[in-house]
């Protein structure tokens, strides 16, 4: 159990980590690293206790139930292979921890940085523990996204953001083909399960569906480990900070696609299409990496097209798929990791020391900085397989298997030369590496003055270093148990007989070995000079580039194909849009619609009602003299828009609906408000609009009307032909029997939308929430119409009838004080009768939030209710007397109220409940009775403050813009006196300035 | 009944119709708000038309369905009203925003070639 624990804590710990990260503040570079360095070593620790389970061939698994109907588990697994490569991932992401605090200079915001990179070592470690394949899928594509991020961290510079682009597109794209492969091997396999993957490789490989799941398997495992041709967006990465560089794309990330080629290599291996492809592929990356490599001048260039050859390498073995072969690439994996990080660290050194990469310009560097020199050279003459380092090991088994192994094709009998050849550029390349940068004359034009790095910045690279020794002299001391146990966990039990040691007499990949370094050493003697002045490739290739075809494909997709589309089916005009949308939906209504034979209208004037029929003569009227109107005259069309608001309200309470007329009726005032405050913004149309009763005009009303009229007979034609069919059995009926049984409450509908269906509601209200406040950002900014800056004739003040000089007088105190408006004078008797209301209807929405539950209310209609006495003091006063005396806040009010329906969801969770379950019981009060007291009263509780915040807030927020418009207006007044230095212009009331000359030319404006 | 509700329905929908297709923004606003109307009743038709039977249920014992109107449209319903409230208050906000950044209230923002 405890191990269990274990894997979970192995993945959930970096994610953790991440997320402490980034809530560091953007200085706190040595909390990071403590940070980032305690999940290493957890990480390693945790490690370290679990490799007793797994070194035999042990596997720890832990299921976790996700979507089960869907076969996906939160299912974790590891075996050796994953514990070995855990190791890299947490091993050296420790050392890269510790590296990267030094090479990020201040002004880098590192709370960023180590909260992907931690985040990327968890997708990283998902990945490997995964015991389920789309689990797996998932945590692949998070490592594709963190690197995406990681490559682009310094995205002021427009390599980095093509550079993490690319990378994202190629390995994404790759990821969707994964995708696509697992479903397809979940489907042939009937489980989603590794374990069941891995036993049924004899099935997968017979099944019709092989060659697909091969192809876009392997699309997967290439692109992500950058085999040609998809190998282009590594040395693109490359513009990441090179922590980066050396623990993504060298050491763990590029290393997913191998480590799936060897994992799924019992299931889709052994098939002369797996040899061809993947070995064939191998090779080719192998030998073309290694040859580019020789080209690059840029050192973090030369490391990249390096890693690219050394992921064919060992993808060429993963292809070969012989036991040996196995071993070796294991082997290989974890050697390429240790000696690649530490030269991407000593590169970073070196750019960071003498600020350039350009080989063309480091020469001498020995002098400078001996330490640094010597550990690179160490490691870079593992990279070319020097005896006695750990790159040698492993290269010497590939040279064994290509020699050894057999199965009589031609690829088959070329690997041995193929084998050979690379690893002569690969000398070269690593002599190069060695003799330009450190030997030679000292360089002169260095950006900066070379010198020792900080001590700590080179611990990192020196302890790799000493692996890189210490595995190259002591392997089977120091790697074998680990070696062994990745091994094991592949093969199973068919492990061949392999030899960890130094000296294997003088055989043939010894001789393999010698020939290439001879022949290495003669071609870079011949070939350096000629180097620095060369293209960064050579001949064919340089002009034969994936990258610019991929630029091309890029542009094509992007731009021109788009573009194309648009010009052909675009249109920037809102109504054509409109248009096609509502003849879509029609056109899709019909097609549902036709052959639809079990709607049988009867008898046409069913139950008749004439006074039913006069309402809706009224509510029709009302509707077509709406859509007449709204174009000259607004103010008619929405008192018309009323009278139909008012009809569906009558209608709802005619058919048993108590619960939606007391909602739509109030919901109808407040609509008519917040459209009335709009009108104030949305200037009067005067003029007649040019064109209007053009012919094109008309045609587009008839054809408009023909499609209304459409709609309209479509929706009355099926709303007939369903009202007067039996309705069946429907959902409605589980409600009915069980809302008090269940739900405690009489009210059917409030006891689906505050328990049954609360999460609906829930989802409701946040959306109502997000929309008040969305309305309310939106008004931060506005500016009105220039047509509606003038104050509106209401505002104005009443002209008073002349007074007597004694009148005056005594007037004069009072007037000063308060001077009537027009609206003043209008609203006088009404808003008495308003602030009367406020206690009533207060009152009434506390009526209607009680009894909800029972009877007809509820937390909507109750908030409407409570937002309409708010509003009626508005309109009864002003803004400033109402927010004198009372303090609204609606956003709290909001976020109260979504708080408090959420903590009545989680309440039920505390009693081992589902979120939001409803807890019904009677509560006896003296004096009032039995009252409901479910906790579905809380959650309504909840409801009503969010939909009191909402409407209020939305309401406020257009009302308060008569107030910033009039400060607005007085500020100009003021920059407009101060620019003509005229007299200074006394300080007018804000709320009700005089007519300026500011005004003026905005009143010409007008169209 | 049946028939007079559904031709007021078709009514309200064709208007709403109409006007969601017209040029100026406030014409959208009132057509979006009829069309609301019009497809809320819809969908509350669908529990079909029953007279004095809200669904306020007995407490306890046995429950006949048929004898009270369906909860399920009238709950959704509900929050639909409530919502298209929300979504006109959000287009009433982008009308004004929009007539004040460009001048027009034409919904393409800017007036049609002639």
């Amino acid at each position: 159990m405890l191990a269990q624990t274990l894997i979970t804590l192995l993945v959930v710990l970096p994610f953790a980590g991440a997320l402490a990260a980034i809530t560091m503040p953007v200085s706190a570079r040595n909390g990071e690293v403590v940070l980032g360095c305690g999940v290493m070593l957890a990480g390693l620790i945790g490690l370290a206790a679990l490799f007793g389970q797994v070194q035999d061939g042990g596997v720890v698994t832990r299921t976790i139930e996700w979507v089960p109907s869907l076969g996906l588990n939160l299912a974790l697994r590891l075996d050796g292979f994953a514990w070995l490569m855990l190791l890299l991932v947490f091993g050296i992401g420790f050392l890269v921890v510790i590296y990267a605090r030094y090479y990020l200079s201040p002004a880098d915001p590192v709370p960023r940085f180590y909260g992907l990179l931690l985040a990327f070592s968890g997708a990283m470690v998902g990945l490997l523990v995964s015991g389920n394949i789309l689990l797996m899928v998932v945590f692949w594509e998070l490592t594709s996204i963190f690197s995406f991020l990681l490559i682009g961290y310094w995205h002021q510079s427009a390599g980095a953001r093509e550079g993490a682009r690319t990378a994202l597109i190629v390995t994404g794209t790759g990821g969707m083909a994964l995708l696509a492969a697992m479903i397809l091997l979940g489907q042939v396999v009937g489980s989603y399960q590794l374990d069941d993957v891995l036993r049924a490789g004899a099935v997968v490989r017979a099944h019709a569906w092989y060659p697909w799941i091969l192809g876009l398997f392997l699309l997967g495992a290439f692109t992500k480990s950058a085999q040609v041709p998809f190998h282009f967006w590594l040395p693109n990465a490359m513009s990441a900070p090179t922590p980066v560089s050396s623990y993504l794309h060298s050491a763990t990330m590029v290393k997913a696609g191998v480590f799936l080629l060897v994992r799924f290599s019992p299931v889709l291996g052994g098939t002369p299409a797996w040899f061809w492809i993947v070995a064939g592929t191998g090779m080719a990356t192998l030998m073309f990496g290694a040859l580019i490599a020789l080209y690059r001048n840029d050192l973090k260039g030369l490391l990249a097209y390096s890693t690219i050859s050394h992921l064919g390498l060992i993808t060429a073995l993963a292809g070969i798929g012989s036991g040996g072969a196995i071993v070796a690439a294991i082997f290989h994996i974890l050697n390429h990791a240790i000696f690649k990080a530490s030269l991407f660290m000593a590169a970073g050194i070196i750019d960071h020391e003498t600020g350039t990469r350009d080989m063309r310009r480091l020469s001498g560097l020995r002098r400078p900085m001996p330490r640094t020199s010597a550990l690179a050279i160490v490691a870079a003459a593992a990279m070319g397989g020097v005896p006695l380092l750990n790159g040698f090991l492993s290269k010497e088994m590939f040279f064994a298997e290509a020699a050894d192994w057999h199965n009589g094709t031609w690829l088959d009998n070329a690997l041995p030369y193929m084998a050979t050849l690379a690893s002569v550029f690969s000398i070269a390349y690593s002599l190069r590496f060695i003799m330009t940068v450190f030997f030679g004359p000292p360089a002169t034009d260095l950006p900066k003055e070379p010198h020792e790095p900080a001590t700590w910045m080179r611990r990192p690279v020196e302890l790799l270093v000493l692996f890189v020794l210490l595995v190259g002299l002591w392997p089977a001391a120091l790697i074998g148990p680990v070696l062994h146990a990745g091994v094991v966990a592949v093969l199973g039990g068919n492990v061949p007989d392999y030899s960890l040691a130094l000296w294997h007499g003088f055989n043939t990949p010894l001789q393999m070995s010698l020939t290439a370094l001879a022949l290495g050493t003669f071609l870079y003697l011949i070939a350096a000079p000629k180097l620095l002045n060369a293209n960064e490739a050579p001949g064919l290739l340089a002009r034969l580039s994936a990258q610019s075809m991929f630029d091309r494909v890029m542009l094509l997709l992007t731009r021109k194909w788009s573009l194309r589309l648009y010009r052909r089916f675009g249109t920037r005009h809102l109504q054509v849009q409109m248009r096609l949308a509502v003849l879509l939906v029609a056109a899709g209504a019909a097609i549902v619609l036709v052959g639809a034979s079990r709607l049988n209208p009867r008898d046409l004037m069913q139950n008749f009602d004439a006074s039913f029929a006069l309402l809706w003569f009224g509510g029709a009227a009302c509707a077509v003299g709406a859509a007449i109107q709204a174009k000259y005259h607004r103010f008619a069309a929405l008192a018309l828009l009323g009278g139909a608001g008012l009809a569906t309200a009558v209608t709802f309470a005619w058919f048993s609906a108590p619960d939606l007329a007391v909602t739509q009726l109030l919901v109808e005032v407040v609509t008519t408000v917040l459209l009335l405050l709009g009108l104030r913004w949305l200037p009067k149309r005067r003029q007649e609009i040019p064109g209007d009763l053009g012919l094109q005009a008309r045609a587009r009303r008839t054809q408009d009307l023909v499609i209304a009229a459409v709609c309209g007979t479509g929706v009355a034609a099926l709303a007939f032909s369903v009202m007067t069919a039996a309705p069946g059995l429907t959902i409605g009926d589980w409600f009915r029997r069980n809302a008090y049984a269940e739900g405690g409450g009489t009210n059917a509908v409030n006891v689906i939308l505050v328990d049954f269906r609360a999460f609906d509601t829930m989802g409701e209200i946040t959306v109502l929430g997000i929309v008040a406040l969305t309305c309310y950002a939106l008004l931060r900014r506005f500016r009105p119409a220039p047509e509606s800056v003038a104050v509106p004739d209401q505002q104005t003040q009443v002209e008073l009838p002349p007074m007597s000089a004694a009148e005056e007088a005594s007037d004069a105190l009072r007037e000063a004080e308060h001077q009537p408006t027009r609206h003043d004078v209008m609203m006088a008797i009404p808003s008495v009768i308003m602030q009367w209301m406020f206690p009533v209807t207060i009152a009434l929405s506390a009526y209607l939030f009680l009894r909800g539950h029972d009877l007809p209310g509820g937390g909507f209609a109750a908030g409407v209710a409570f937002a309409v006495a708010l509003l009626l003091q508005y309109l009864a006063t002003n803004v400033r007397w109402i927010e004198g005396r009372i303090t609204i806040l609606p956003v709290r009010w909001i976020g109260a109220g979504l708080l408090f329906a959420a903590a009545t969801g989680l309440g039920s969770i505390l009693f081992g409940y589902p979120f939001l379950t409803a807890h019904a019981q009677y509560v006896a009060i003296p004096l009032i009775g039995e009252v409901p007291a479910a906790t579905a009263l809380l959650f309504d509780m909840g409801v009503f403050a969010v939909v009191v915040g909402a409407t209020v807030l939305i309401l406020i927020a257009i009302a308060h813009q008569s107030l910033r418009s009039a400060r607005l207006r007085a500020r100009d007044e003021a920059d407009a006196a101060a620019v003509a230095g005229q007299r200074p212009v006394a300080p007018t009331p804000p709320d009700r300035p005089a007519p300026s000359p500011a005004d003026a030319p905005l009143a010409t404006e007008d169209r | 009944m049946e028939l007079v509700l559904s031709v007021s329905m078709g009514v309200l929908v064709a208007s709403g119709v109409w006007l969601i297709l017209r040029p100026r923004t406030f014409q959208v606003i009132i057509g979006l708000c009829l069309l609301s109307y019009g497809v809320n009743l819809f969908i509350f038709a669908m529990g079909r038309l029953v007279e004095g039977a809200a669904p306020i249920m007995p407490k306890g014992g046995f429950v006949d369905p048929d004898v009270f109107a369906d909860p399920v449209p009238q709950a959704l319903v509900l929050t639909a009203i409530v919502i298209s409230f929300a979504t006109t208050a959000l287009f009433l906000v982008v009308i004004m925003a929009s007539r004040g950044l460009t001048g027009t209230d034409h919904v393409d923002g800017s007036e049609r070639k002639p």
